[in-house]
């Protein structure tokens, strides 16, 4: 049965390749329709309720246990690569062995308790801290992406000194300490873990892991220490990541076992096996669980209180320019603040995605609760592009709905807000209309303003709020015209056509 | 040399810079003139993109006499906006093609194309048709995304703008031809050649905070001319300019303007384009102010003009 390990290192490989790819590219050469790998990651199933995936995803952990830790979950494929390099850095001697552990039952069915209950009470922000594929995102966006970033810029340095254009400068991912502190911090702590302990990150705090564990107790297929030809020799609990082999007691931890088959490997005497659960009557021993429950129902009642005091908490006010405390913008079909901040779990996957780098991780634009959810930061040559819709069609979790072209052309992220008194042609008296130049839409257009100047004017039913606007006014730091994003994403009336010119001319006029 | 003669010298060379005609340098230099009137500014319509460029070519002397064999060339269209070549915000794909192919057969060792777009480059690059029409010609297309690509250069008689970063690209080059689109635009009022070149440099804020005209009359007095301006009114922008809304906003001229004068060039354009959009052309006060900058001359009844009707 070793042929199980070949099988499965296989499908992580087809899985995690293409996602952790797919994040890292800054070309926008991959196709997009890699996103759909995104899509059977559990939590963007779960909420954006895609029952096809959920019950596809259910009938597999019911008949193979957790093989969706092992291969299509790329947080866990990360660990095991972790795992894996850490031998490179191991005396021979002290290659990674393994011992049983006893299951952290209390911590890990707090943390789910918790994560649920929090989320039913309006909040998600641990469903965001904690979902392990929108953790991988983060990791890979905003660490490992740079890197590549970085890369690319010192071939592209090289090349073009030489008069070679194939590599081009990419405009480096912008800095957010909010979520680069938070993508080191679980990217640090999963690779300690990891390192140390293999999958203990999967079995102790990961809510996907212990909720799929229950699950997997009841799987058809399990793996089973034969009792007849077993020597007790360990060598299967020393490989086995999960530490949920005893070879003491011959026990199996199905919960914590995510069918990775490396003790099948290990096992020289054909004393382990994955087969059929039910094959012999043998009585599932019942699990000391049940004490959990009052712990679990206090942690759970005072940490959701506490995240629903905080989801409360608005940013600080009284800043001198009111674009300091502007609403902020969301990306297209993110429909209302309500449902986004509800659905995302801030993967970071349409940021990655964005061709302009117009859409960043929040800090507190969305509060406490919406960190690192995506929202809109105009600067110079940053906007959003008008006949652009990857955002809403790569998002896993629903948090975007997808718009097609001419819907999104329509959709208004915010309106534009024009303060004359800062303006270019009202201060200075000089020509400007920079503003109206980029304006796709011509909601910001030029009127008559006095000798022969023009100056800016907002019709707001025509404003898609892209910030085309805002990148390009001359006026820093804080421009003359600026983009109040709309809670509610509504449409904007679509603009009329010029009047077509008919007469024909046939002279130069000179 | 004789103190008197020095002076004598030194004064011909002196009213022959400032009247820059090409005619008295070539003769200093010692290099061959054409002494039959050579025309100021040449304007064909009715024919195709590179038919219409072949023939304002040909009463100018053809390509050779502008790129030499082994020169390297660049040639800066309006590649400004991610748009189709039918909307008409972009210079005509086929005219820079035709351009690209033509210094080619003179001999150009490379041909770049750039352009410092204001949507993402490379949609632009892509979707204005361009690009494909550069390589197929022989050319190449370089990206001017990040301000790496640029260099500083003083610009001694420009009023506002006195430095600016210029890509690197043309200042390393032998000859160049800029290749504006005549569109309508809500700031400047009308885009062509002097303004065209908002595109060579890097900070374009600058322009825009202190006054676009003057800004946009101070980088035609960059020190190195284009060896022409091709304007490219195959299909003006008559409205909603420089980005347009719909295919309504372009009018077919099927006409093309060359000159190596850009006050020249930008003046007849704005008469060709009155015909459709009446403008006052003192409105477009960058043409009177690069003319007191002294890069050229808007009284086209002083130049030799060819209008030729295909």
């Amino acid at each position: 049965m070793k042929f199980l390990k070949n099988i499965r290192i296989l499908l992580a490989v087809l899985f995690f390749l293409p996602i952790f790819l797919f994040f890292i590219d800054f070309t926008g050469k991959l196709p997009l329709e890699i996103h759909k790998l995104m899509s059977i990651q559990l939590i963007p199933a779960l909420l954006s309720f895609n029952l096809i995936v959920l019950g596809i995803l259910l009938v597999l952990s019911l008949l193979f246990g957790r093989i969706y830790c092992s291969t299509i979950c790329p947080l866990g494929v990360l660990q095991d690569v972790l795992t894996w390099k850490s031998r490179f850095f191991r005396k021979k001697k002290k290659k990674i062995r393994y011992n049983y552990t006893a299951p952290k039952n209390i911590l890990r069915y707090s943390i789910l308790a918790v994560t649920i209950v929090v989320f039913i009470f309006g909040s998600s922000f641990l469903v965001i801290l904690l979902d392990p594929y929108s953790t991988f995102g983060r990791i890979v966006s905003q660490l490992f992406r740079p890197l590549a970033i970085w890369g690319n810029n010192a071939l592209a340095f090289i090349f073009s000194a030489m008069g070679n254009y194939t590599f081009y400068k990419v405009e480096q991912v912008s800095f957010v300490p909010m979520a680069f502190g938070i993508s080191i911090l679980f990217f640090l702590l999963i690779t300690q873990m990891s390192w140390f302990k293999g999958r203990s990150y999967c079995n102790t705090i990961c809510p996907v892991g212990t909720s799929l564990g229950l699950l997997s107790k009841f799987s058809i297929f399990h793996i089973s220490i034969e009792e007849s030809t077993c020597t007790r020799c360990g060598a299967c609990e020393k490989q086995c990541k999960s530490q949920c082999i005893d070879s003491e007691t011959m026990k199996v931890d199905d919960t914590r076992c995510v069918s990775c088959f490396n003790c099948l490997s290990a096992c020289k005497k054909g004393g382990i096996s994955y087969d059929f659960r039910y094959k012999k009557k043998q009585v599932q021993p019942i699990e000391e669980k049940v004490s959990n429950s009052r712990r679990t129902f206090l942690l759970s009642t005072g940490a959701a209180l506490v995240s629903v005091a905080l989801s409360g908490t608005n940013k600080i006010i009284g800043k001198d320019d009111p674009i300091l405390s502007r609403k902020p913008v969301m990306p297209p079909g993110a429909t209302g603040i309500e449902h986004f901040n509800q659905h995302c779990t801030g993967c970071q996957l349409c940021v990655s995605k964005c061709p302009m780098q117009v859409l960043k991780p929040a800090a507190f634009q969305y509060g406490i609760t919406g960190i690192m959810q995506p929202h809109l930061s105009f600067s110079t040559h940053i906007f959003c592009t008008f006949d652009c819709n990857i955002c809403t069609s790569v998002c896993p979790t629903g948090a975007l709905q997808p718009l097609a072209i001419d819907e999104k052309k329509l959709t208004q992220l915010g309106i534009a807000q024009f303060r004359k008194e800062k303006c270019v042609v009202f201060a200075k008296e000089e020509d400007c209309g920079a503003c109206s130049e980029h304006c796709p839409t011509q909601a910001v257009h030029m009127i008559n303003y006095k000798n022969g100047l023009t100056i800016p004017e907002v019709i707001k039913d025509l404003c898609i709020g892209c910030g085309a606007c805002e990148s390009i006014c001359p006026v820093r730091p804080y421009p003359a015209i600026y983009v109040e994003g709309s809670i509610k994403q509504g449409k904007a009336i679509k603009p009329s056509e010029s009047k077509k010119f008919i007469k024909k001319i046939d002279d130069f006029g000179f | 040399m004789k103190r008197r003669d020095f002076f004598k010298s030194a004064a011909v060379v002196g009213i022959a810079s400032f009247f820059k005609t090409n005619a008295l340098g070539s003769v200093l230099t010692g290099e061959p003139v054409a002494v039959h009137s050579q025309p100021d500014l040449v304007a064909v319509m009715g024919g195709e993109p590179a038919v219409m460029l072949a023939r304002a070519l040909k009463e100018l002397g053809g390509i050779g006499h502008f790129v030499k064999k082994g020169q390297k060339v660049v040639i800066k269209p309006n590649i400004g906006w991610d748009r189709t070549p039918e909307l008409g915000a972009n210079t005509n794909p086929e005219l820079v093609g035709a351009l690209v192919k033509m210094c080619k057969g003179a001999g150009a060792s490379q041909v770049i194309v750039f352009d410092h777009t204001c949507h993402d480059w490379k949609k632009s690059y892509t979707n204005s048709g361009i690009e494909r029409a550069v390589l197929a010609a022989g050319g190449k297309m370089v990206p001017a995304n990040d301000e790496s690509y640029y260099a500083e250069v003083d610009f001694p008689r420009g009023v506002n703008l006195k430095k600016a970063k210029v890509h690197k690209a043309l200042l390393e080059c032998d000859v160049w031809f800029n290749v504006p689109v005549l569109k309508h635009h809500g700031g400047a009022k009308n885009t062509i050649s002097m303004k065209n070149l908002m595109g060579i440099v890097w900070d374009r804020s600058f322009f825009h905070s202190h006054d676009l005209h003057q800004c946009i009359a101070d980088a035609a007095t960059f020190h190195k001319k284009p060896a022409l301006n091709i304007v490219d009114a195959y299909r003006i922008m008559k409205t909603n300019g420089p980005q347009g809304k719909s295919a309504s906003d372009v009018v077919k001229l099927k006409s093309l303007l060359v000159s190596p004068d850009y006050v020249a060039v930008d003046a007849a354009s704005m008469k060709l384009f009155s015909q459709v959009v009446p403008t006052d052309m003192k409105d477009v006060r960058y043409i009177a102010l690069a003319e007191k900058n002294r890069v050229g001359t808007q009284n086209l009844e002083k130049l030799n003009v060819k209008r030729i009707k295909l």
